[in-house]
């Protein structure tokens, strides 16, 4: 991936910036211009809180180029308390996890491209670090 | 519209092809196909058009502009020629793509070939390269690979309708019994249930014998009007009853219900409506086992099974050669092979075998009706077709 097409993806890596439809109140991860719930044009920022829990999940146990040094890794999809699922990592498990455990975003080390490329950084979830209230 | 008949078919041997470049199993498949056909003898020196289905070669084989490339390498330079992709369902929409052509009037004889050489690559860029099927910025950053996406659809499966993971052994043991008497299967020996629960897991809960293996291969056909078959002797016309493609988001994590495989049941109801059958009409399905998973989706979505209980049909035995809905007749992609953008054209062959009754061994008797259905991404195209005799 080049250096502008992960800039151009900063704020959905770091905040979790998606969008929430004016016309529906539909909110949408990832942003894309269009509501996938009304069709209607939908460009108003939303930030994610950040938590939500697991819908399902799996371990890499071969990672293709890039995720070599990782493997073997867990990725889930996690449903978001505000409605989205997305496609992330889990990181900092002690244990299995299980679909319905509760996550929470934190920011880490994504991927790399070899000696001279970029480090990605974004979102992996982690099992709640603190109870909730 | 005109009606559309396939007049030809051609397939290369799938497998490790290192001595074969993509240019030769095209070559191979479209000449297999043109003879078949009986082109020659009947004064047609070149179709008029070819339509190249393929997913990776640019990546795999520094190759792009296989349209002109292949044609050229036919003897057929000049014709109107192009790739159609659609990542595993390119073979699909390239014969999709030829119907329509033929159908239009535009075209009178068209070829398709897929074809994908993914063995000239180690394991770690074919991976990465199968993976761009999937959403790049929001699915694969994070390290998912293919064989990952659908162990999060079959984990999900799973959990919802708390089915065991042996409930999806007979698919590979159907699929490994069938390829035993195809000659250009990949894996032509019968497996254990036993095998299959044994086997080592490389995305929990998918394991080896739930997914589909890495190949070189190239299939093709050769369409035309009916009522230009009807003038070509020695060739069985099949008739291609309905050509239909029903999309869904590609990432898979877009999706509200993604058990659900809402492409394919748009492009099956469509189909449906358009041959005028239901599933109680189809005697043979090549469906699309990239993963036990799909298979099971795909039987659901299809209309073969209700919502949870696809795998009630392979413990039954129903999916084999002679049950109610037989599927996967000469291996699947299982055991046959699956070269990704050559898949959707294999199946296409398969059905046509069947319906011609020069399938031998594998014979599903009395064939009329057979549906093919080629799955793109985690279900984001679905092209199906239904042919008939």
């Amino acid at each position: 991936m080049s250096v502008s097409q992960n800039w151009r993806l900063e704020r959905q890596r770091y905040r979790l910036q998606g969008e929430e439809c004016p016309h529906c109140g539909a909110k949408i991860f990832p942003p894309r211009d269009a509501c996938p719930e009304c069709a209607k044009p939908a460009q108003e920022p939303y930030t994610f809180v950040g938590k939500g829990e697991i819908y399902s999940y799996t371990t890499v146990i071969d990672g293709p180029l890039g995720f070599e040094y990782q493997s073997p890794y867990v990725v889930a999809l996690v449903k978001l308390d505000e409605g989205p699922i997305i496609t992330t990592q889990l990181t900092d498990l002690e244990g299995e996890p299980e679909i319905g455990m509760r996550v929470e975003m934190v920011t880490r080390k994504l991927r790399t491209d070899g000696d001279e490329g970029v480090i990605v950084y974004g979102y992996k979830f982690r099992p709640l670090l603190l109870p909730e209230a | 519209m005109r009606d559309v008949c396939i007049i030809g078919i051609g397939q290369t041997p799938l497998g490790e092809l290192w001595d074969r470049s993509l240019r030769h199993l095209a070559f191979d498949a479209l000449q297999a196909a043109a003879n078949d056909a009986g082109l020659a003898e009947a004064g047609i020196d070149r179709p008029d058009a070819l339509f190249v289905g393929n997913m990776l070669s640019a990546r795999t084989i520094d190759q792009a502009q296989l349209g002109a490339l292949i044609a050229d390498f036919c003897g057929w330079r000049g014709i109107e020629a192009a790739t159609v992709e659609a990542a595993c369902a390119s073979g699909g929409a390239a014969f999709q793509a030829g119907v329509r052509a033929v159908a239009s009037g535009m075209v009178d004889v068209a070829a398709v070939c897929g074809v994908e050489k993914m063995t000239d690559v180690g394991k770690d860029e074919i991976t990465s390269a199968l993976a761009t099927a999937a959403d790049a910025d929001y699915e694969v950053v994070h390290g998912v690979t293919f064989v990952a996406l659908n162990a999060l659809v079959m984990q999900r499966y799973m959990y919802e309708y708390d089915i065991p993971h042996e409930a999806f052994a007979n698919f590979a043991v159907n699929a490994h019994q069938n390829a035993v008497n195809n000659p250009n299967a990949m894996f032509r020996r019968a497996i254990k249930a036993e095998t299959y629960n044994k086997a080592a897991m490389i995305a929990p809960p998918v394991n080896l014998f739930d997914s589909s293996p890495v190949c070189d291969g190239a299939a093709a056909a050769i369409l035309c009007p009916l009522e230009m078959a009807r003038d070509l002797s020695n060739v069985i016309p099949v008739r291609v009853l309905a050509s239909t493609t029903g999309t869904d988001s590609l990432n898979l994590d877009d999706r509200h219900d993604m058990l659900s495989l809402n492409a394919a049941r748009i492009s099956v109801q469509k189909a449906y409506d358009i041959a005028g059958v239901g599933p109680e009409d189809i005697d043979l399905f090549e469906l699309h086992d990239a993963f036990t998973i799909m298979a099971t989706l795909s039987l659901e979505a299809s209309g073969f099974a209700e919502r949870g209980h696809g795998t009630d049909l392979a413990r039954s035995g129903e999916i084999a050669i002679g049950g109610r809905v037989p599927i996967c007749t000469m291996g699947g992609l299982k055991a046959r092979g699956h070269p990704v953008g050559a898949t959707g054209v294999y199946g296409i062959v398969d059905a046509v075998t069947q319906l011609r009754g020069e399938a031998g061994e594998n014979q599903v008797q009395g064939a009329g009706i057979a549906m093919a259905q080629n799955i793109g991404g985690t279900g984001s195209t679905v092209v199906t077709h239904i042919l008939g005799v």
